[in-house]
Parts: structure tokens; C-alpha cells; sequence
């Protein structure tokens, strides 16, 4: 089976995520690399799901994609009035929760 | 055997009547000041009443039972049972705490002490009042440590709201201190019941009945005994205190408004060797008797260092503290001889320090409100500005250094002689090492003592307070304090009135640690 | 009488309460002696009853030696119906046992007594024990202070804390009264203490002068270190005998049923407590410097009554000193030693002061030090008959020279004294006799008492003590020495201070001619049987060793008895006494020239004619022996005492201070706090670094996530 490969490509596919989500600056950068987690993580979900032969993995994928699009409408909302307040959506300097 | 009709009641009553004030008193708005005093007053003294009709109807010829015995469910899940009953043993000092909190009361009428709001400082005391009475009263491990902690938080709060100008350090170091020591014991507790064979005693397995315990820990292997008794001696010698944790203690009475002072000497230290003699000591006897001789030294180096600690004191307050230090070093020795002679005398100790010690601080509290201040070199002449108060101070001090015919010696003097002849095969040259040590304390007792009055009441009144009119003791204050001064006075005069009620408890506890022992 | 004993102490106890509450509402404050003085008035009459009583209760049991199954039953009887049932029984035992083993009669002290405390069942009592040796100790009491209660009438008028004074007097009576009376050691040291604490409070009556303060703070200071002795002793008796009960020990103590170590660890404490209380060497200083107290209480409580409660402990325990020290056997002991050697080194100092009060108080020490000597070397009827007639002559020498200080400007300094004996006739000629008592001059009350002490010394019990003799002859002498010089400075000479002295009115004077009475006539109450008979008493003259000597009813203790007297011996005492009288004499003369020489009063001149060769004695005397005493010697006793001793004192005070205030800073504040501190400390310094972390920014918050998961991956790599 190919269970490597697809595995492999979830956590390529993960870790641009996880880069993205820690290094862009841009809010909707941001956002976007979110849903390439997600998504990794879907591949994953699906291939795991057809090596035991379960559709539960699939279910979950389904779930996912549906918790994703709210995600990325309510993210994209508030990136939205972020910018109204600040005019920028830099994330750097969104520290309102500083100690 | 339970208790029927309202004697069922009566001892519930006694813990649960401040609360039904607390309640009371919340609903009627801050500003009302003298209503609340009237209402905390009213139910201090309700709850005084039912401790009298308890020490009334106490049968003093069964003193080693537990009488006005109430056992209802309470938590079934870990089984542990709504048991409160008094015996010898408790009596005396549910009676004390019972007396203490109306007098505080009283005291306070016109001396709530700043930032003010009666209401706050009032209702904390009544809550305090109910932990006070339901500690002596619990026989209920877990019964027992919810009222335990239920005194440290209106302490915290007396303290820390209405203390002195390092109240925040002293209420946190009081708080965390006992906190510790709470912790600690809590595990011993949950040790017991997890480990202890109910079914010895005829009674479910896992337990925390206090009746069922001593019977129930049998099951217990030696060395696992040692360690929970260990946790209960932090928790319980913590609040003694007992040398080296007593450095919280001279902060938060220094710190403490005078009524907390008092409540904190009066009742509050007796939790904790009440809590030895009431709990390690019948449950684990073995273990108590391998820990005794270091606990026994603790206390002596306590007796010797809280003497020479007053010595070194500039502040009166600070000194009688640190005198608590050293006379609950000798009621922690007559704990740790383990004999009746030693008990008997540290149940007498605890009743005398409390009265004594509270006058002490009553006395410290009135001085610093006329004066406002307490230094030692500042003060002086007492005895000529307010002399009824420097009469007081006297017989006190007097009191506390442990003249015999007051009640500060029966405390002392057979605590003493009990260590001569320690029980259960301690070592007896190293327990008359002790009780050479523990004599010769007295010596230093009577050095700081006495060079606190000579300092304060001889002599003439400072120069900066020689034009200030001084006023002499109040009809409040007579009232708070007559009945401390005449209790120790009666006691010290004839006290089989105490031993009467305290020996066949203590009796009964000292042959149930010989079957402990034994078996 | 002797069933109800406890109305004795209980009357003074209840006036020092009355005299509290209500004292300041009679006449203003000044009116404290209507209710202090008629009460010890009734005590007094009930210890005379009390003394009476028991007379009677020995002379009903004597004559009964053929049925002493009999007089057993009576005695138990006379108990019974004091209406306790408990003490009876251990009394009843006694005496079956005694009429076992067909032992001659005696009276059994009476005992009544009730539960006070208890412990593991067992009730321990509060009661009286009323034998010979309580009722003497309760005639001195009632008497000295029923005097003393009069005397102060005059002496305290006036002053602000006339109802105080007043009030602690009878609390005195009351607690010294209770300690005689005591049937237990428990009592004993509710006694002592309760004795203390009125010591304390009546030496720092004027608490105003911080040198009154410190008087009284030292005295009650060093009765505590006494204390610790006294409380360490009781408990062992109480473990030894198993009792706390002082028949019960004593018997046991007697019958050798207690191990000698035991007895020699209880003895050897409780001689320290004797050392405080009774002022015996190196526990003596506080009793000089007690005498800042008033003067009445210095004569009641400081020469009278209370200091010689340890020579009644000693007394009371009388076997367990006998047993524990070998007093029996031994030719040197402890307490013998202990005696003899404060009686010297006091009787030296008090050549070299200059205050009235302080000569008398070292001359009280050297005196309670031959009484210790006394009962030391087994002459025990001795010891209690010099503390009955010391009783009476020092307290009428304290009250002379308060009578003296009253009049001439309240001073007691002697340099500033002088001539008083044509202004104060009364208080002189009464001072002179209670001196010749003091010195033991014949046929005055403290010669025979001393003689029996000297007569005890010399024979002892199997063996004589013969350096207890040398320093008995040698006290004797210096005693009456220095007393001659007091006279001298006080009554002789020119007046040397200020104003206009005066002699004191009667309530001051009458009190002092009852205890100059009781000074001449002392002696009467234990004559040597010898001289008894010649002169026609018979048996009326030796009452204490008649009634109550303790082998008369401790079948056990036979071993001591009392030594027969010794002519030789009491005339060397006689002699060695006028000679010390004598040679200060002279000394004075010779230095104040011819003109001293014509006011001699009859005794000096007695002395004078009784030596030969005055010229030699002069020289001898003043030149060498009383010059030498009076100088290197004393002074360096006195040196050591005030350099050495009372340095230790002091230092031991200071230095536990100074240790409290180290270990306080260093160790409390430093070690044990810091370690609380540092705790708490610690907890802040990681907070404050964590809080570093927390920025605000999502991404860092988001990179510390993955990190740690990353690296709790690697663990789990690791690991599995």
C-alpha cells in the first residue's frame, strides 16, 4: 500500500502548515496555513481510516472539512476587524494577552 | 450509646448556632453596627448557653465515654459519617472556646479595631467559632479536618484585614504554615483510610471513625505507621507550634487585632496538641511512641528557645507570643511522656495557657490602645497611670510564669514530674534529662516575665506620657476579662475541678495505646 | 483545734481578700489594720489552742506505754472525727503496725485533709498536718506576725499603699501558715512559692525606685533557681515513696525503703532550694539587697518566718536528710558543711557594713547557716529551738532599728546614727537585749539554743563533728562582735545626722518590748532537763524536744536523739561570746580614747572584770583578730561577694539575654525565618521568570507548543 507515501505527504503538508502558522506575519498567511494542518491532517485521518478498513476516518475527514469552513469564517471575520481597529493584521503585534 | 431528645441537638447546636447568626447578619445592611454586635452577642451567648447545659448534663462518672453521641450519614461514599460526642478530654476545651468567643465580643463592642465594618469582623468571628466548637467535637476524621480548616480562613481574613502594619506577611505566612501542615495531614488521614481494617473493629472496611481507628490501625505495618504519624505531626505541630515551625506565630499574634490574639492563643494553638492527644496518639501508639522522645526534645528546645526568645523581645506583644512558644513546649513534653500524669497535665496546660495567655494579650491589645504603642522602653509605670490594668498584668504574668495556687502550675509542675518516669519503655535518663531542662525553663520564664512587668507597671510613667491621662480598665473590659482572671484563679486553687473531668478520658486513652502496644 | 487547723491559713487568706476589695473604703485608704490586725489577733489565739492542743494529745498517749493497742485507737479516733474517711485509714494502718511490732506509744500528727487533684484514679490531697513541729512553726508565724501587724500601724501610716501593704501581710501570714500546715510536698511547694511571690511583692512595695524593683526581681529570681532544686527533689520523693504524702515519705524514708542514691539525688536538690530560700551560701545575695522592702516586712519575712522555710523543709523531711546525707554515721556532710560555712562567711560580712538592716541581714544568714549546721550534724531539736528563739530576738532587732529609722529621718545608715540611747530609751534598752540574745549571752534565749547546737556539734551522733564545733565557737564570737559594734555606731557615741531624733510611740515600742520579753525568756521553752530540774520546771522547760521531737512518733527514726548538754562547752560558748562582745568594745574605746570609757553599761563592764589580763585581750582582739576580720578578710568575703558571686548572678542574666538576643537575630530571624522566607522567595523568582513567557503573541505561545511536543515526541521515541 501506499500508507508511506500518503503519510509522508500529511506531514510535509503538517509542517509547512506549522511553519506558516509560527513564521508569517500576515493574519490570513496565518489562517491559511491552518487549513494546510488541517488538511494534513485529514489525509492522514483517511489513510488511516482505509488501512483498518473503518469508515470512521472518512466521517471524521467530512467533519473536519465542515469545522474548517467556520474556522476560516470566523478567522477571516475577525482578521476583517482587526483591521478596521488597527489597519494592519500583523500579528506581531497583537500582544493584548502579554503577562 | 446515642444521644436522645435534645441532647442529640445540643451539641449540634453548640457548633451551628454562629452560623444561623452569620446568616442572620447578613441580611441586615453594614451600616447597622449596633444591631450586628447585637446579634453576634446574642448568638455567642445562645451558643455559650448549650455548651452550659452540655456541661450540665455530662455525666462526670462515665467521663471516659463519649456522651451526647450523634452518628448520621453524611458521606456515604467514602464513609464518612456525621459523628460529634464529647468526652473528658473535650469537654474543657469546648467549654473554653464556647466561653471565649462572647467575651471577644464583648471586648470588641467599642474596640472593632480599623478599617472598622462590625458586620465583616463579627461574622468571621461567629464562623470562626463554629470551627472552633466542631474541631473538639468531630469524631470524624474527615468531619474533624473540615472544621480544622474552617478556623484558618477567618483567621486569614482577621489578620490580614485588620491587622498591623505587616498584616498582608503575617496573614500569608499563617495561612501557607497551616496550609502546609493541613496538607500533609490530610494524606495521613486518606493513609489511614485506605490502609486501616475496619472490619477489626466490627465496622466497614476502609474508615475514618475516630472510635473505630485505634482498633482499625492495628492492621498497619510498623514502619508505614511511623510515616503517617509523621504527617499528622506537621499538621498538628504545626499548629501547636511546635519548635522549629513556630516562626509564624509570633507574626500573626504581633500582627493579629487583640481579639484575634486571643481567639489565636485562647483556642486556635490548642487545635493542634488537642489534635495529638485526640487523634495520633489513641490511633497510633506505636508510632507515637517511636516519635515521642524526638517530639519531647522538640518541645524542650521549644521551652528553653521561646524563653529565651521573650528575653530578646523590645515589643510586649512579640514577648507574650514567643511565651506561648515555650509554654506549649511544656504541654507538647506532657504529651510525650505518655503517661496519664503527662496528659492529664497537658490538657490542663492547654485549658491554663488559653485563659492566661488571652488575659496577656487582652492586657497587650488595651495597652497599645491607649499608649499606641507597645515598646517595652517606652512604656512604664503602669501601675501608676491605669493601676487596676496594672494589677491585671500582674496577677497575669504572675499566672504565667506558673505560680502554684493559679493555673498556669498545674499545666507545668506535672508535666514535669511525668517526665521523670515516661511511659511504654522511654528512656527514662533521657526523659529526666528533659525534665531538668524543663524545670530550669521555668527560671527563664520567670526572668522574661517578671522584666516585662518591671519594665511596663514599676516605676514611673515615661516622660512622654507622664501629662497624658491614661484611662484604668472599662466596664467592657472588666467584663471580658473577670471571668478569664477568676477561671484561673478557681482552677489554680482547686484543680481536681478540671483533673476530675479530664482523668478517666485520659485514663481510657492510656490504655489504649497500651493495647495498641501491646497487640 | 488541731482537726480545723485549716481556719489557721484560711482566716489571714480571706482578710488579704477583704483587705483588697474593701480596705480602700475604711477611713481612706489608712484603715487596712481594722480588719488586718483582729484577724491575726484570732490566729494567734487559735495557735496558741493549736499548741495547746497538741500538748494535750501527746500528754494523753505518753503514760499509756502498757496498752499501746489503746492509745492507738484514740489517736485514730481523734482523726476520725475530723469527718474524713480516707486519711484515717493510712493513720490507723500506721499505728497497727507500730502496736505489732509492741513499739512504745506515741501521738500521731493529725492529719485532715481533702481531695484536691488526681490522676489515673488516684486522688492526691489538700490538707493539715498538725504535729510538734507545725504548731511551733505556728506559734513563731502568728506571733512575729501579729506584731509586726501592729508595728506597721504606726510604721506605714500615711503611705499611699497602706491597704496594698496591708493586704499582702495577711497574704504572707496566710501562705507561710499554709506551708507549715502542709500534710504534702505538693503543698510544700504551693507554700514556697506563695511565700516567694509576697516576698516579692512587699520587697518592691515602693516600686516607684528601680533599686526596690531590682531588690525585688532579684529575690524572686533567685528563688526560682532554688526552685528548680525544689522541684526536681519533690519528684523524686514522689517517685521513690510513691506518695506525695510527708508521712508516708518520711516513714519510708526512715525505714530504709527508698535506695540511698535516690535519697541522696532528693536531698542534694532540695538543699538547693534550701540555699535560696534560706539564704545559704552562694544562693544568699538576694536576702542583703531584700532589704529595700519596709522594715516590719523585713523582720517578718526576711528574718522570722519565711527564709527559715527551708530549715523547715529541712525539719519536715528530716529522714530523708538524715538518710540521704549519712548524717548518722558520717562526721562531715553536705548540709553540716553547708551551715558551718555561711555561718562564718555571713557572720564576717557583717563587720563591714554600714546599713543597720544589712548587718542584721547578715547576721540572719549566719544565724539561718547555724541552724542548717544544727540539723546537719542530727540536732535537730536544736535547729527548730534556735529558729524559735532567732525568731524572736531578730525580729525585735529589726523592728528596733525600723523604731530607730522611724525616728531619726528615715535613714539606715549608721554613720549617720549615733547617741540614740537618751532619746529612744525603749528601743535601745530593748535593741541591747535582743542583741545579747543574738550573741548567746547568758541566761538570755539564744544561749541555750546556740549551746544545744554547739553540744550537738560536739557529739553528733556516732562520731562528733568537730569542724561543725570549730566554726559554731567561731560564729558565736564574731557574732557577738559585730552586734557590739552595731550598738556602738547606732547608741553610742554623738548623733551624727540630721534633725531631731525622737522615740517612738507605743504601738511601735510595745511590740518591741513583747519580742525583748520573748528574747529573755526564750529559752525556757527547751531547757536542758539538768537545769530544768535544778531550777524547779521539771518538764514545762524542754516542751520541743518533749513534743515535738519527730522520734517521738517515728518509731524508726530512733538512731537521733538529743546529746546531753556539756558544761565545759556551753561555758566556752558563753565565753567566746562575751569575749567578742568585749574585745569590739575595747576597740571602740581605744580608738575614741578615755572618754569611751565612762559610758560603759553594765554587761561590757561584766566582761571587762571576767578577763585578767584586759591588756593583752585588747591587743589581741582588736590589734589582730578583730582588725583582721574586719579587714582583709571580710572585705575580701565581701569582695568575692559582690565581685564574684553577685557578678555571676549578674552575668548569668546578662549573658541570657545576650544569648536570646543572638540566637533571636542570628538564628531565628536568620536560620529558620530565612529558610521560610527563602521558600517563599524562591516561589516568587520562578514566577517572575515565567512571566517572561507569557508575551501575548499567538505565534510564540504556538512555538513553545510545537516545541514541547516535538520534544515529548522525542522522549516517546526515545522511551518506547
Amino acid at each position: 500500500m501506499l500508507v508511506n507515501q500518503f503519510l509522508i505527504l500529511g506531514a510535509v503538508l503538517f509542517c509547512t502548515g506549522v511553519y506558516g502558522v509560527l513564521a508569517r506575519r500576515n493574519a490570513v498567511m496565518v489562517l491559511m496555513s491552518i487549513e494546510l494542518m488541517l488538511n494534513a491532517v485529514n489525509i492522514n485521518l483517511l489513510t488511516f481510516g482505509l488501512m483498518v478498513g473503518s469508515i470512521s476516518g472518512q466521517v471524521f475527514a467530512l467533519f473536519i472539512i465542515a469545522i474548517a469552513a467556520a474556522e476560516v469564517g470566523v478567522g477571516l471575520a475577525l482578521v476583517l476587524l482587526i483591521y478596521r481597529n488597527r489597519s494592519n493584521i500583523d500579528v506581531e503585534e497583537l500582544d493584548l494577552m502579554h503577562g | 450509646m446515642e444521644a436522645t431528645g435534645f441532647n442529640a441537638w445540643a451539641l449540634s447546636l453548640t457548633v451551628f448556632l454562629p452560623l444561623a447568626g452569620v446568616v442572620v447578619m447578613l441580611a441586615i445592611p453594614r451600616a447597622q453596627e449596633e444591631l450586628h454586635k447585637g446579634v453576634a452577642l446574642v448568638t455567642s451567648l445562645a451558643t455559650l448557653a448549650t455548651a452550659v447545659y452540655v456541661l450540665v448534663q455530662f455525666n462526670y462518672d462515665r467521663t471516659s465515654e463519649l456522651q451526647f453521641l450523634v452518628d448520621s450519614s453524611w458521606i456515604d461514599v467514602i464513609n464518612s459519617r456525621y459523628i460529634i460526642g464529647v468526652d473528658g478530654i473535650s469537654l474543657p476545651l469546648l467549654a473554653l472556646s464556647a466561653a471565649v468567643v462572647p467575651l471577644c465580643i464583648i471586648y470588641s463592642w467599642k474596640h472593632i479595631p480599623d478599617p472598622g465594618n462590625a458586620k465583616a469582623f463579627l461574622i468571621l468571628i461567629l464562623i470562626l467559632s463554629t470551627g472552633m466548637n466542631g474541631s473538639f467535637v468531630a469524631q470524624d476524621l474527615i468531619l474533624f479536618f473540615v472544621f480544622f480548616e474552617l478556623v484558618l480562613l477567618p483567621m486569614y481574613f482577621l489578620i490580614g484585614v485588620w491587622g498591623g502594619p505587616q498584616r498582608k506577611y503575617a496573614s500569608l505566612k499563617f495561612f501557607l504554615f497551616t496550609l502546609l501542615g493541613s496538607a500533609l495531614m490530610i494524606v495521613s488521614f486518606v493513609a489511614l483510610y485506605f490502609l486501616a481494617d475496619g472490619t477489626l473493629a466490627g465496622g466497614q472496611a476502609n474508615t475514618f471513625d475516630m472510635r473505630a481507628l485505634p482498633v482499625a490501625a492495628t492492621a498497619i505495618s510498623s514502619t508505614t505507621a511511623v510515616w503517617i504519624f509523621g504527617g499528622m505531626f506537621m499538621g498538628f505541630g504545626i499548629k501547636v507550634p511546635i519548635f522549629p515551625f513556630h516562626t509564624w506565630l509570633p507574626d500573626a499574634h504581633t500582627q493579629a487585632p487583640t481579639v484575634g490574639s486571643v481567639l489565636l492563643a485562647a483556642v486556635l494553638l490548642k487545635l493542634g496538641t488537642y489534635g495529638f492527644v485526640r487523634i495520633a496518639l489513641p490511633i497510633l501508639p506505636d508510632a507515637a511512641r517511636q516519635w515521642a522522645p524526638y517530639i519531647a526534645l522538640l518541645a524542650v528546645i521549644g521551652i528553653i528557645y521561646g524563653a529565651l526568645g521573650c528575653l530578646a523581645q523590645s515589643d510586649m506583644k512579640r514577648l507574650i507570643a514567643f511565651s506561648s512558644v515555650a509554654h506549649m513546649g511544656f504541654v507538647m513534653l506532657g504529651i510525650s511522656t505518655l503517661t496519664s500524669f503527662g496528659i492529664n497535665a497537658a490538657i490542663f496546660g492547654m485549658v491554663a495557657h488559653g485563659l492566661i495567655t488571652g488575659i496577656l494579650f487582652f492586657v497587650a491589645g488595651s495597652v497599645k490602645e491607649r499608649y499606641h504603642t507597645l515598646e517595652i522602653s517606652r512604656l512604664g509605670g503602669l501601675l501608676k497611670s491605669a493601676p487596676r490594668m496594672g494589677w491585671i498584668l500582674g496577677l497575669a504574668t504572675m499566672a504565667s510564669l506558673g505560680l502554684p495556687g493559679l493555673a498556669g502550675f498545674w499545666g507545668e509542675f506535672p508535666a514535669i514530674l511525668a517526665s521523670y518516669n515516661p511511659g511504654f519503655g522511654l528512656s527514662q535518663p533521657l526523659f529526666r534529662t528533659y525534665m531538668v531542662i524543663a524545670a530550669l525553663g521555668t527560671i527563664l520564664a520567670a526572668g522574661y516575665l517578671l522584666w516585662l512587668y518591671q519594665r511596663t507597671a514599676f516605676g514611673e510613667p515615661k516622660a512622654e506620657f507622664a501629662d497624658v491621662a491614661i484611662a484604668d480598665v472599662n466596664v467592657y473590659e472588666w467584663v471580658a476579662w473577670l471571668p478569664f482572671i477568676l477561671a484561673f484563679v478557681v482552677l489554680g486553687v482547686y484543680p481536681q475541678l478540671l483533673f476530675h473531668v479530664t482523668d478517666g478520658a485520659v485514663v481510657k486513652l492510656v490504655g489504649t495505646m497500651a493495647a495498641g502496644i501491646g497487640g | 483545734m488541731l482537726e480545723n487547723a485549716y481556719l489557721i491559713p484560711l482566716l489571714p487568706g480571706l482578710s488579704f481578700l477583704a483587705i483588697l476589695l474593701f480596705g480602700k473604703r475604711i477611713k481612706g485608704g489608712q484603715g487596712a489594720h481594722y480588719i488586718g490586725v483582729p484577724v491575726l489577733a484570732v490566729v494567734w489565739v487559735l495557735s496558741l489552742v493549736a499548741v495547746f492542743g497538741w500538748i494535750n494529745r501527746v500528754d494523753d498517749v505518753t503514760p499509756a506505754t502498757e496498752a499501746g493497742a489503746t492509745t492507738h485507737e484514740t489517736a485514730a479516733a481523734g482523726v476520725g472525727t475530723a469527718g474524713d474517711p480516707a486519711s484515717p485509714v493510712v493513720l490507723a494502718a500506721e499505728g497497727e503496725t507500730g502496736a505489732e511490732a509492741g513499739h512504745e506509744a506515741v501521738a500521731q500528727p493529725v492529719i485532715r485533709s481533702a481531695t484536691w487533684w488526681s490522676n489515673a484514679g488516684e486522688n492526691f490531697r489538700i490538707g493539715t498536718l498538725v504535729d510538734g513541729l507545725s504548731v511551733t512553726l505556728l506559734f513563731v508565724v502568728s506571733t512575729v506576725s501579729l506584731l509586726v501587724h501592729i508595728y506597721s500601724i504606726e510604721y506605714v501610716r500615711g503611705d499611699e499603699r497602706y491597704t496594698h501593704y496591708y493586704a499582702f501581710l495577711s497574704f504572707f501570714s496566710a501562705a507561710m501558715l499554709f506551708f507549715v500546715l502542709s500534710q504534702n510536698i505538693i503543698q510544700m511547694i504551693v507554700g514556697w512559692e506563695l511565700v516567694g511571690v509576697s516576698s516579692f511583692v512587699l520587697i518592691g512595695h515602693w516600686w516607684e525606685s528601680l533599686d526596690n524593683s531590682n531588690a525585688a526581681m532579684k529575690a524572686f529570681m533567685t528563688n526560682r533557681v532554688g526552685d528548680v532544686g525544689l522541684l526536681v527533689g519533690m519528684i523524686i520523693l514522689y517517685f521513690a515513696a510513691g506518695s506525695f504524702e510527708v508521712p508516708v515519705i518520711n516513714e519510708m524514708a526512715a525505714s530504709g525503703q527508698i535506695r540511698h542514691l535516690l535519697l541522696l539525688a532528693a536531698a542534694g536538690s532540695l538543699t538547693a532550694a534550701v540555699m535560696s530560700k534560706s539564704g545559704q551560701f552562694p544562693l544568699h545575695t538576694w536576702l542583703p539587697d531584700a532589704m529595700a522592702g519596709p522594715t516590719p516586712v523585713s523582720a517578718l519575712i526576711h528574718a522570722a518566718t519565711m527564709v527559715v522555710a527551708g530549715v523547715y523543709m529541712v525539719a519536715r523531711l528530716y529522714p530523708v536528710f538524715y538518710e540521704g546525707y549519712s548524717i548518722g554515721t558520717s562526721s562531715i556532710n553536705g548540709l553540716a558543711l553547708l551551715g558551718g560555712f555561711t555561718a562564718f562567711m555571713a557572720a564576717a560580712l557583717a563587720f563591714v557594713q554600714w546599713d543597720i538592716k544589712k548587718v542584721l541581714a547578715y547576721s540572719t544568714i549566719s544565724q539561718l547557716g547555724y541552724m542548717v549546721m544544727a540539723l546537719g550534724v542530727g540536732a535537730w531539736t536544736a535547729a527548730i529551738f534556735h529558729l524559735f528563739t532567732h525568731a524572736l530576738f531578730k525580729a525585735c532587732l529589726f523592728l528596733g532599728a525600723g523604731s530607730v529609722s522611724h525616728a531619726s529621718h528615715h535613714t539606715f545608715d549608721m554613720r549617720e546614727m549615733g547617741g540614740l540611747r537618751k532619746v529612744m530609751p525603749h528601743t535601745y534598752k530593748t535593741f541591747v537585749l535582743a542583741s545579747l540574745a543574738l550573741a548567746g549571752v547568758f541566761p538570755l534565749a539564744g544561749f541555750w539554743s546556740k549551746d544545744e547546737i554547739l553540744v550537738g556539734a560536739m557529739r553528733g551522733q556516732q562520731s562528733g563533728y568537730p569542724l561543725m564545733l570549730f566554726f559554731g565557737l567561731l560564729v558565736a564570737f564574731m557574732t557577738a562582735a559585730y552586734m557590739t559594734r552595731v550598738i556602738w555606731y547606732t547608741f553610742w557615741g554623738e548623733y551624727r545626722g540630721h534633725g531631731t531624733p525622737h522615740e517612738s510611740p507605743a504601738l511601735i515600742t510595745g511590740p518591741l518590748w513583747i519580742l525583748a520579753g520573748g528574747a529573755v525568756l526564750g529559752g525556757l521553752v527547751n531547757l536542758p532537763s539538768a537545769v530544768a530540774d535544778k531550777i524547779g520546771l521539771g518538764g514545762a522547760a524542754h516542751l520541743i524536744e518533749t513534743y515535738a521531737e519527730p522520734v517521738r512518733y517515728l518509731d524508726q527514726f530512733s538512731t537521733f536523739s538529743v546529746a546531753a548538754p556539756s558544761l565545759g562547752l556551753a561555758l566556752t560558748g558563753l565565753a567566746l561570746a562575751l569575749g567578742g562582745i568585749l574585745a569590739v568594745y575595747l576597740y571602740y574605746w581605744r580608738r575614741l580614747g578615755p572618754h569611751g570609757l565612762t559610758e560603759q553599761s553594765v554587761w561590757a563592764r561584766r566582761g571587762y572584770t571576767f578577763l585578767v589580763n584586759k591588756y593583752y585581750l585588747d591587743h589581741l582582739y582588736t590589734g589582730i583578730i578583730a582588725r583582721g576580720v574586719r579587714g582583709p578578710v571580710a572585705q575580701a568575703a565581701y569582695w568575692v561577694n559582690q565581685n564574684v558571686i553577685d557578678r555571676i548572678v549578674n552575668l548569668v542574666g546578662e549573658s541570657a539575654r545576650e544569648t536570646g538576643r543572638w540566637v533571636y537575630t542570628n538564628i531565628d530571624q536568620g536560620v529558620v525565618d530565612g529558610t521560610v522566607n527563602g521558600l517563599s522567595s524562591g516561589a516568587e523568582a520562578t514566577g517572575e521568570g515565567l512571566r517572561v513567557i507569557q508575551s501575548g503573541r499567538v505565534q510564540q505561545y504556538g512555538s513553545l507548543l510545537f516545541g514541547a511536543a516535538a520534544v515529548l515526541a522525542i522522549i516517546f521515541t526515545i522511551v518506547i
